[in-house]
Formats: structure tokens, sequence, C-alpha cells
């Protein structure tokens, strides 16, 4: 790749060791915290069957005399202890957390994928084709963008629900909130990429692979996509603090994920109905929790967005 | 001008045509009304009756037509759960909402521009400081927990404040207030706050940084070197330039105040076109979406086009 011959070959690690952007990440306390904590709450997550004490959503394991347990103190009735306390049905609400990140982190991702992938090909056509397709795009993202992305997705969310069958609804309802979700924000990635395809185009290797005699889609694909990804990763991990509070928010407001299979928002809707009653673990976990999520996302997001690009600070 | 103003309106109709649309579809493809209000133990008779009833009989494009006609005059349909008219429903609902909009948008003006004006001024001092960072931290929060937090401290711990609804109102016509008496007005300061918290961080954003801008022109070192008080150069030199981005800013988070009270209305239990439209979601009550979707286009689009022609009125720059 170089002319000038290295001194001493470097292994991949050493060099992306090296990297402006490794520097940046070393010398950035907040970049540093907020990645560790990420990376807990997604091993957590992942991990979710091996580090919980039980799996509360498996009916066998709910004792209903564990009900209400204070954190950290033994039930009156069974002595057993819970290091974040129980809810009314006997479930410890240590391992509803960690399965309910794993449902709120699946939702994010997925979602962001879904809006990715529809954004960027869409973003594509658009300004690779421009004219009429690229209007009509356009003009869709335009509408769309009138109202807020949460909005959105209750509406996509409720009409989807109108389509499933009653007796599937609570099965399919991640799903449907995952669809409407990824409905909502996928102008922005399409937004970007157009811009930035509608530069590639005119430039001298895309001219090349037309000379040559490749198809447009071939050249979209193989040749314009490739360049056009550095800024859609940024938003990308933007759009998944965001997906994540839109996912919460929703199932708080009970248009989300089904109390049988419930995420963060759901265990918080759920504990609120507790807090005049002094339970306020059932609570107070699952919102500590998605807090920390949320804010750490966040500022990695944002100092993503100022390492990989200084010009949008 | 002219063409501008034409081009800006048609573009406006465009869009709340093609909401139109998208109503008319939620209401003829999503799922089967009969089913959602009749029970299990029901006849045919009951299902041609209330077929006939809903106009779920008639072709397509006749209920089609039906649909933007009546919907032009105020008829937006019957509600599958409450069963009755629609529109009856939202008259019923908006006062709440609109009163916990303008709370809030007053609160998060006033409080905006305050908090942006002492930020800018002190810009190194700690009062400036803690708050710019307390504002990064309150934006990246999710609005129902900012909520949950409020119904918290100050209704749980302190009791200072009611934790759901809207107190005592008072009828005035058709309009229901909570004006008019003290528990009306107590139970919307949660409400307003936990709503308007963004919007305010926003405004004050906008202020601090116009104020910073404005601070270093010519006019105001020569307002100084006048020997004019500290407060006048701030307050009658400095922020009166800093209004015109506020105003439009305001304007357009408007919509957004209606949109996001919403989520404040399911914290509140507040009896709102919010929680309307929430439960309307949960029962798949297709006409109350629907009109929700419509109302709230038309604000939105109205409050952006009233801003855009303002724009230009304001500033003579854009009229070319």
């Amino acid at each position: 790749m170089t002319d000038t011959p290295a001194p001493k070959p470097k292994s991949r690690l050493a060099r992306a060791w090296d990297s402006d952007f490794a520097w940046n990440f070393r010398h950035s306390p907040v970049a540093v915290v907020s990645f560790v904590v990420t990376a807990i709450l997604l091993l957590s997550a992942l991990f979710a069957p091996l580090l919980a004490t039980m799996n509360p959503f498996d009916p066998a394991n709910l004792n209903l005399l564990n009900g209400f347990v204070a954190p950290n103190t033994p039930s009156e009735f069974t002595g057993e202890t819970f290091l974040m306390g129980t809810d009314d049905q006997g479930r410890d609400v240590y391992s509803t957390i960690l399965y309910g990140m794993r449902i709120s982190l699946f939702v994010g991702f997925a979602a962001v994928a879904l809006g990715l992938f529809i954004g960027v090909s869409l973003g594509l056509i658009s300004g690779y084709f421009g004219g009429w397709t690229d209007t009509i795009i356009m003009r869709i993202a335009d509408v769309q963008l009138t109202f807020p992305s949460i909005l959105v997705a209750m509406l996509i969310f409720g009409v989807a629900k109108g389509f499933t069958p009653v007796e599937y609804r609570d099965q399919l309802a991640i799903w449907v909130l995952i669809l409407s979700i990824g409905l909502s924000d996928w102008v922005q990635f399409a937004r970007v990429v157009r811009g930035a395809t509608m530069v590639e185009k005119n430039k001298e290797y895309v001219q090349a692979a037309r000379l040559i005699g490749r198809k447009s889609f071939p050249i979209m694909i193989r040749h314009i996509l490739p360049n056009v990804l550095s800024p859609v990763l940024v938003i990308a991990t933007i759009s998944l603090a965001l997906a994540i509070i839109a996912e919460a928010t929703l199932s708080y407001l009970g248009v989300g994920a089904p109390p049988t299979q419930p995420s963060l928002g759901t265990l918080i809707r759920i504990g609120q109905g507790f807090l005049f009653s002094g339970e306020w673990w059932i609570l107070f976990f699952p919102s500590v929790t998605l807090l920390t999520l949320a804010l750490a996302v966040n500022l990695l997001g944002d100092w993503l967005r100022d390492a990989l690009n200084p010009k949008l600070r | 001008m002219l063409s501008y103003i034409i081009r800006r309106v048609f573009q406006a109709l465009l869009v709340l045509l093609i909401v139109g649309l998208v109503a008319f579809a939620m209401f003829n493809f999503i799922g089967d009304p009969i089913d959602n209000m009749l029970g299990q133990e029901r006849t045919e008779e009951d299902i041609a009756r209330l077929k006939a009833q809903l106009g779920l009989d008639q072709p397509f494009v006749v209920q089609y037509f039906k649909f933007i006609l009546s919907a032009l005059q105020g008829n937006l349909g019957v509600s599958y759960e409450q069963g009755r008219p629609v529109a009856d429903i939202l008259v019923e609902r908006a006062p709440a909402t609109l009163e916990l909009a303008a709370v809030s948008g007053v609160f998060a003006l006033t409080l905006g521009i305050i908090l942006g004006v002492i930020t800018a001024i002190r810009r190194d001092g700690f009062l400036a400081n803690s708050i710019m960072i307390l504002s990064l931290i309150g934006v990246s929060l999710p609005t129902f927990l900012i909520g949950i937090l409020l119904i918290y401290l100050f209704a749980v711990e302190l009791s200072w404040f009611s934790s759901f609804g809207r107190g005592e109102t008072v009828a005035l016509g058709n309009w229901t207030t909570g004006f008019l008496t003290a528990s009306g007005l107590k139970a919307l300061v949660l409400p307003s706050i936990t709503l308007g918290l963004y919007q305010m961080t926003l405004i004050m954003r906008l202020v601090r940084s116009e104020m910073l801008v404005v601070l270093r022109e010519d006019y105001i070192r020569f307002a100084r070197a006048r020997g004019l008080s500290e407060r006048a150069v701030t307050f009658r030199h400095a922020l009166k330039n800093t209004m015109v981005p506020v105003i439009t800013v305001t304007g357009l988070q408007l919509g957004s105040l209606i949109a996001f009270a919403i989520i404040t209305e399911s914290v509140f239990q507040w009896p709102g076109m919010g929680l309307l439209f929430l439960n309307a979601i949960q029962f798949v009550d297709i006409p109350v979406m629907a009109a929700y979707l419509m109302l709230i286009s038309v604000m939105f689009v109205g409050i952006n086009l009233i801003v855009d022609l303002l724009y230009v009125a304001v500033d003579p720059r854009l009229r070319v």
C-alpha cells in the first residue's frame, strides 16, 4: 500500500493503537468511561441467562411467598434474600432487569439496523438517480420530518397493531415495535447518504466504472457505498441512543413491549404502580439502569461524532 | 415574494392531503371495527345493523369522498371504543392539553430566557457551569423519567402536589379550565415542568449562544462607554437583538409541545388529547387515531407555515 518502506512492520493491533482515533479515545475520559459502561451493560444483557439468579418469565420459578421482598433483606416466609428485592409476584428484580435490558437492546439494535438499511438504500437510489425518484423520496422524507419521530413511531405501532390478529398481538409486539421505531428514523440516514452519493457519483472512479460497463446497482453497492459509510456509522450510534429511549418511552406508555416480555420501559411502567405503596425498588432499579444505558450510549455517540468528523462539531 | 407564499401554502396543503390519505387508509384497511365493538355474543343482524350505521357496507370510493367531505365539516366519525362522535370527544379533551401546553410554553420561555442570560453573562462562573451540565443531563433523560422523579420528590416524599389529574375545573361553556381553582393551578405545576423542561433547555442554549455573539458587537461596547448600567445594556440592548431566532424556535416548538404532551399526560394521568390517543392505540380505535393524526397535522403544518411567513415578513433579506 505505502511507497515508503516502514522501519519495522507493526502488527495490526499496534497500528490501530497508534491511530488518531485510538489516541483520541485514550485521551478522553468521558469516552473511556461511557465505553466501559456500555460494554458492561451489553455483555450482561447478552449473558443474562448466566448472570440472572432465575428466569423471571418461567412460571415455575415464581413463588408468591417471596412477593415484595425489600432489597438485601431475607424474605419473611422463605428466608431468601434478593440483591434488588422482588416484585409483587416474587420475581427477582435484578433478573428481570437483565432480561428486560436484553429486550431493550435487541429492539434498539434491530430498529437502528432497519432504519439504516431503509435509509441507506433510499439515500443511494435518491442521490444516484436524481430526478423524479429523488423528488418523491425526499418529499416523503420531508413530510415525515414535519412530525416528531416518537409520534410517527406511535402511529406506525397503532396501525401495525391493527393489522395483527388479536391472538398474536403480544407475541408480535416486539417485532411491531422494531418496525415502528425503525421506520420512524430512516430519514436521517437517507439525507446524509443522498448528499454524499451526489458528490461521489461525479468522481472519476464512478465514471470509470460506468465506462467499463458496470450496471447502476453494482456501482452503487460496490463503489459508492463504501465511500459514504463513515457518517452513517456516527448517525447509527446516535440513533441507537435515541432508539433505546424511544423503545423505553413507548413501552412505558403501554404501546410497546407487553408485560409478558417486559423491556426496561415496561418494568418502569409496572414499577410506577408501587411507588405510593412504598415498594420503591421495583421502580428505582430499572429506572437507574435505563438512565445509565441511555447516558452512556449518548455520550459515546457524541464522542464518536466529534472524533470521526471534526467538521460536525 | 408572492410566488414564495403561494408555493409555501401549496406545500402545506400537499402535506395535509397526504396525511388525509394516510388517515383514510387507516380507516379502510385496518382491523375489523365490528370485531372490536361487539362482544362474543353477537348475531348476524347486529353485525349488519352496525355495518350500515358505520357506513362500512358502501364501496371504497363512496367512503373516501364521504370521509373527506365530512372531515372538512368537522365530522370525524364515531369512536369504536366509546361509541360517541370523535369530534365531541376531542372538543372535550382539548382544553386540558392546550392549557398544559400553554403553561409549559410560558414556563419554558421565561425560565429559558432568564437562565440563558445568566449563563451568557457569567460565562465561566460556578452557577453558569452547573446550569449547563444539568441541562446536558436533562436533555439525555427520557421525559417520563423526569416526570416520575418529580412525582417521587414532590408528591410522594413532600406531598406538596398531587400526582395525577387536573384538580378541580370550572366549566366556561364548552371549555373546562383549571386556571380558576387553587387545586387546578397546583395540578398544573408538575406536568408543565415535565413537559417544558426540554424546550426550556433548548431556549436557554439558544439565548446563551446568541447573547455571546451579540455581547461582542460594537454597539454594546458603545452602550457601555456611554455609561449605561450593566442591567440596561444586557436587557435593553443585547437581549432585544437575540429575540428573533428565539421567537422562531419557540413557534416551531409549540407543535412538539402538543405532541410530547402525550408522554406527560400519561405520566400524570392528565385527561387530555394525548391520553386519548394512547388509549386509542391500545384499543386500536382507528377513528380516534385518525382524527388525532389529522388534528395534530393541521396544527404542525399551520404553525410551520405561519412561522415561515412571519420570518419573511420580519427579515427583508429573505424576500428575494
